[in-house]
């Protein structure tokens, strides 16, 4: 992926190529500026690259497909919409009938803690369950896989911890295949199944490391108590400064 | 000192100084108003130059029983909202237009710079052999006294719309004019509200300005015409009805804004 202004050109990516399996948790890491965000703006085909594909099910992708869905940085409701709006602002721009709807996305708020406040505007609400609204937009559209840029960043790390821990198990939960874009190596480690490591700009495919907690990989918040977890987090922490 | 009893004495000094304030704005109002009648009558300054309150009531109390008084003062009403509602609408829709098109917009830039720097009055007299001499002049005036700030005002909020929440509906496959009318105009409420500020200032200038050149009726007209025959009462009275009517307008648009708010923001 090239980026070209008046003044200067900028190569962000070089040969980048992976699979994702059904039901994956995927990370990407690399310092920062290195093309994340790029990379996965091309994964979900809101920009095109200047080389190289991306296939769904064998399928090429041309343009944004309603089979992903894609979650940023700061959660991005609309302040004047109320949570229960908010969360159906994908069907209403499509036209679908919210009916049909309904009752799983009325299931989704009540499992995870939100129907209480399905009339509360956004500034009510804490960062923390804010993200949690904003997942269930995403999922409101059933992808069937998550494009995840950053989704906690913009939480104090307390609130990081529990919400990762609990959107973690949303997506199991909901069997998404997510792929998520972060520079936190602990949060890439104790979410995913595999964790790929980009270099500096014009970034590159360093190493993809495989993890495996052996069975205690429920929980984002158990893994990081896990004695592998250390050992993980040095190779990838050695691999991104080398 | 318990919890309650603070939070008593915080809110009763919060409503005393509230008081306090109202009553000093009232008190140089007054003051303002005595001084300016006793210094006429006493000779200090010259009242044929300054007017005094006295003599300008008894102004008003001569133009009331000519009848023109409420003609006046409404017709001068009439164009100057007419001005504004034309000015907020015809701004807000071609912002929409310059949004839509990058092209355009970026085509179009620098003769809105021009058009924002140039003095608009200074167009009045082609105007008055476009539309004639009359209210339609006025209002045209005024319109392009505000036009061209509503347009920049309302384009640069739109522009502030965080670029992510595009995408976001980008994501949802959703239209331009989707992405128009879900996100960018509820989200540049506040800005569409304080270029109605703007606005409203800007109207009455336009509107005096437009009956300064062209007019036979209204309180820009009573203001030249009262210089014109050394009537400095006429003059100063409607300087003053017309203060009062400016503040009532902004402070009508200030509710309105509150009331936006609130539902808004609930």
């Amino acid at each position: 992926m090239n980026y070209h202004s008046p003044k200067n050109s900028t190569k962000a990516l070089e040969n980048i190529s992976f699979a994702v399996e059904k039901g994956e948790f995927l990370s990407i890491v690399g310092p920062s500026g290195c093309g994340k965000t790029t990379l996965l703006n091309i994964i979900s085909g809101l920009i095109k690259p200047s080389h190289g594909e991306v296939y769904i099910d064998d399928e090429k992708l041309t343009s944004f497909s309603s089979k992903m869905g894609y979650m940023f940085q700061k959660d991005q409701l609309f302040e004047w919409l109320n949570v229960w709006d908010n969360v159906f602002l994908s069907i209403k721009i499509q036209h679908r009938s919210t009916v049909k709807y309904k009752n799983k996305i009325a299931a989704m708020l009540k499992n995870y803690g939100l129907w209480d406040f399905i009339h509360h505007y956004p500034e009510e609400l804490s960062g923390g369950m804010r993200q949690k609204v904003a997942l269930i937009r995403t999922l409101a559209l059933e992808p069937e896989f998550l494009l995840l840029d950053e989704p906690f960043s913009s939480l104090d790390y307390q609130t990081r911890l529990n919400i990762s821990d609990e959107i973690f198990k949303i997506i199991k939960k909901e069997g998404k295949t997510a792929i998520m874009v972060t520079h936190d190596i602990s949060e890439a480690i104790s979410m995913s199944n595999r964790v790929i490591v980009l270099s500096k700009r014009p970034a590159k495919l360093k190493r993809i490391y495989n993890i495996d907690f052996e069975g205690n990989h429920d929980s984002p918040l158990k893994c990081r108590e896990d004695p592998k977890f250390r050992i993980y987090f040095n190779n990838i922490w050695k691999e991104l400064n080398n | 000192m318990d919890y309650i009893k603070e939070r008593e004495v915080y809110l009763k000094n919060v409503n005393t100084r509230k008081k306090k304030i109202i009553i000093s704005r009232i008190a140089i109002l007054i003051a303002f108003f005595m001084l300016w009648e006793i210094a006429g009558d006493l000779g200090w300054v010259d009242p044929f130059l300054t007017s005094t309150p006295s003599r300008m009531l008894k102004n008003l109390i001569k133009l009331y029983a000519e009848g023109n008084l409420f003609k006046h003062i409404g017709i001068t009403c009439i164009e100057t909202i007419l001005g504004f509602l034309l000015s907020t609408i015809i701004g807000t829709f071609i912002a929409v237009l310059l949004w839509w098109s990058d092209f355009v917009s970026d085509v179009l830039d620098p003769y809105v710079v021009v058009l924002n720097a140039l003095p608009k009055v200074a167009l009045a007299p082609i105007i008055i052999f476009w539309v004639g001499n009359g209210i339609p002049a006025i209002i045209l005036v005024t319109v392009l006294i505000s036009v061209i700030v509503t347009i920049l005002t309302v384009l640069n909020g739109f522009k502030e719309v965080d670029k992510d929440k595009i995408r976001l509906l980008q994501t949802f496959g959703s239209s331009k004019f989707q992405i128009l009318t879900y996100l960018i105009i509820p989200a540049s409420i506040p800005t569409l509200v304080s270029s109605l500020k703007i606005n409203v200032g800007l109207s009455w200038v336009g509107v005096i300005m437009g009956e300064f050149l062209v007019a036979k009726e209204g309180l820009g007209f009573l203001i030249i015409y009262g210089g014109q025959i050394s009537q400095l009462d006429t003059v100063m009275l409607s300087i003053i009805i017309l203060s009062i009517l400016a503040y009532a307008m902004y402070e009508a648009v200030s509710i309105v804004e509150r009331k936006l708010r609130k539902k808004m923001f609930h």
